[in-house]
């Protein structure tokens, strides 16, 4: 999955590292938030608890990478041979 | 919503710069009912990715480099070229050329092509293993390796907000960090003396050994590898590890003979985001989006501005892919007040507005002693910018303000108010055209001004 928080809109409710700890972070005990790009699938539950918990709805995540389409992707030097986007 | 002609849904659009800004196009023109052809190039060989967990989530290990794909909340159904820089635009035929020596014909175009690092001036010093920029994922990888290898000291150049945060981090890890920084204070272009002094304590307080007001005159090697970096006050730092933190430069050399209104501080547009030639005359199917935009804000007397922000990028992003599909009368300009945040020395800083535009500033809530305050900035006597530390709840409030133009300084109840504000000069520096560009460039007025006109462009040939 892939995790990303608008930090400009973040205000530190903390929401999200009391309901998916680890994953999240207030980095040192202060208000900066710090999280995790790409948690692993077992913490899906928790992530999406989170999602929905944070009052300004600054965290978006895409829960399977890729489940949101695969596009055909040409990496250069393969110019005109299409090659399915992978997931990392 | 947008209106729906055929012109809108149909065609091809190209978009050069497969980054955050372009992802947020495409996503957009989408969303507004583009149904053609969509096609997205990228010099970089990745799918968009975030740039910012590079200086500190994989800086702190608590994510890995090569996995900072940005999410995507839709399928875009897009072609994509990635690792194919784009070298040459014709305006005319409406015609991009590619690097691998391809074309792309298109029918409305969005550059995005945004910002690289300023690499090193001296070539053979910054092939030197351990030199390195951080802004690509390459360099992130490339820079934890070089940190798991557990560096004697690494050199920051440069204390900018990316140099700050990889200085921090670096301390976080443990590590021993030398921040040579030319200006007077660090962070002060961005957000004024004031703060920047603020921010020289915090450096100090947390054992970054800080040089203010030099330079690194040369950086040398044995067997191909960084040892030392000699200071323009003729000392030296022993350092295996300089991350060059010297800003950005916004990557239009490739449109250099395309006629745009183009210049070091990139691409001029309206404020709709359509691209200007180098007339001054706006171009209906060319438009500008992100770092790479110079745009005219009509917070800062519609003067030009250009941002290397991540909120811009994405709002932006969306601003021109939403004209692009529109009816002229439905068109929007792009209004998005600057915003821009950073997490360093245990501080969260946030920024509203511009406060380089300011010529008067007062602490509004707590204080610099606390490290916990509000900073407001006016520009004759009109609201302009708000710097929060580690009160990021505050600063939607004096959005509002800004974006009314509201009395600086501003009326509030404030609960943690100082009892005694002082208003003072925030202590900026003059403009300077020689600095590297600052977070927030104000560009003057004319949309050709870095652009050479000679006589024989102005005189038709016939």
């Amino acid at each position: 999955m892939r995790v990303l928080v608008d930090l400009n809109r973040c205000q530190a409710y903390a929401q999200c590292a009391f309901l998916a700890p680890d994953v999240f972070v207030l980095h040192g005990g202060s208000e900066s938030l710090l999280y995790n790009t790409q948690p692993d699938e077992g913490r899906r539950e928790e992530v999406m608890r989170a999602v929905h918990a944070c009052p300004v709805q600054a965290i978006m995540v895409e829960f399977e990478a890729g489940e949101n389409g695969v596009d055909a992707v040409t990496i250069g030097g393969t110019a005109g041979r299409q090659a399915e986007g992978q997931p990392k | 919503m947008s209106g729906s002609a055929d012109h809108s849904e149909q065609g091809r659009i190209a978009i050069v710069g497969a980054s955050l800004a372009g992802l947020s196009a495409a996503e957009t023109l989408r969303e507004n009912g583009f149904r053609g052809e969509l096609v997205l190039i990228g010099d970089e060989p990745h799918e968009p990715y975030d740039r910012p967990p590079l200086s500190k989530q994989v800086l702190l290990g608590m994510a890995a480099p090569d996995r900072v794909a940005l999410p995507r909340r839709f399928s875009l159904d897009a072609e994509w070229r990635l690792g194919v820089a784009a070298t040459g635009l014709d305006v005319k035929t409406k015609e991009l050329s590619l690097a691998d020596g391809g074309t792309v014909a298109f029918d409305k175009l969005l550059i995005a092509t945004g910002t690289r690092a300023r690499a090193w001036p001296n070539e053979q010093e910054a092939k030197l293993e351990g030199v390195l920029t951080l802004r690509t994922l390459e360099d992130g990888v490339e820079f934890r390796r070089l940190l798991d290898r557990k560096p004697k000291r690494v050199l920051v150049v440069g204390s900018g907000f990316t140099g700050s945060e990889v200085a921090s981090g670096c301390r976080d890890i443990g590590l021993d960090v030398t921040v040579v920084e030319r200006g007077e204070l660090p962070l002060k272009n961005a957000m004024g003396g004031v703060i920047g002094e603020f921010m020289a304590e915090q450096q100090r307080e947390h054992g970054v050994d800080l040089r203010l007001g030099v330079g690194v005159e040369a950086l040398e090697g044995e067997s191909g590898r960084l040892v030392r970096a000699r200071l323009s006050d003729g000392s030296v730092v022993e350092a295996d590890v300089a991350v060059i933190a010297l800003g950005g430069v916004r990557d239009v050399e490739w449109l250099k003979s395309s006629g745009l209104a183009v210049g070091p501080w990139g691409v001029a547009c309206d404020p709709g985001c359509r691209a200007f030639d180098k007339f001054g005359m706006a171009i209906d199917d060319i438009f500008v989006a992100g770092d790479v935009a110079r745009f005219p804000h009509p917070l800062f007397d519609f003067q030009f501005v250009t941002l290397e922000h991540w909120g811009n990028a994405v709002s932006q992003g969306a601003t021109a892919a939403h004209n692009m599909v529109s009816e002229a009368s439905d068109r929007r300009p792009h209004l998005h007040i600057p915003n821009f945040w950073s997490n360093q020395y245990g501080l969260n800083i946030k920024s509203v507005g511009a406060p380089n535009f300011a010529d008067q500033a007062v602490v509004t809530q707590g204080s610099l002693k606390s490290k916990r305050f509000v900073m407001a900035f006016g520009h004759q006597g009109r609201m302009c910018a708000a710097v929060a530390v580690n009160s990021p709840k505050w600063l939607e409030a004096y959005e509002r303000l800004i974006a009314a133009a509201a009395p600086f300084p501003p009326e509030l109840q404030a609960i943690d108010a100082p009892d005694d504000p002082q208003i003072v000069d925030p202590d900026f520096p003059a403009p300077n055209d020689k600095e590297p560009s600052p977070y927030i460039a104000l560009t003057g007025h004319s949309p050709v001004a870095e652009y050479p006109i000679e006589a024989s462009m102005v005189i038709p040939a016939r």
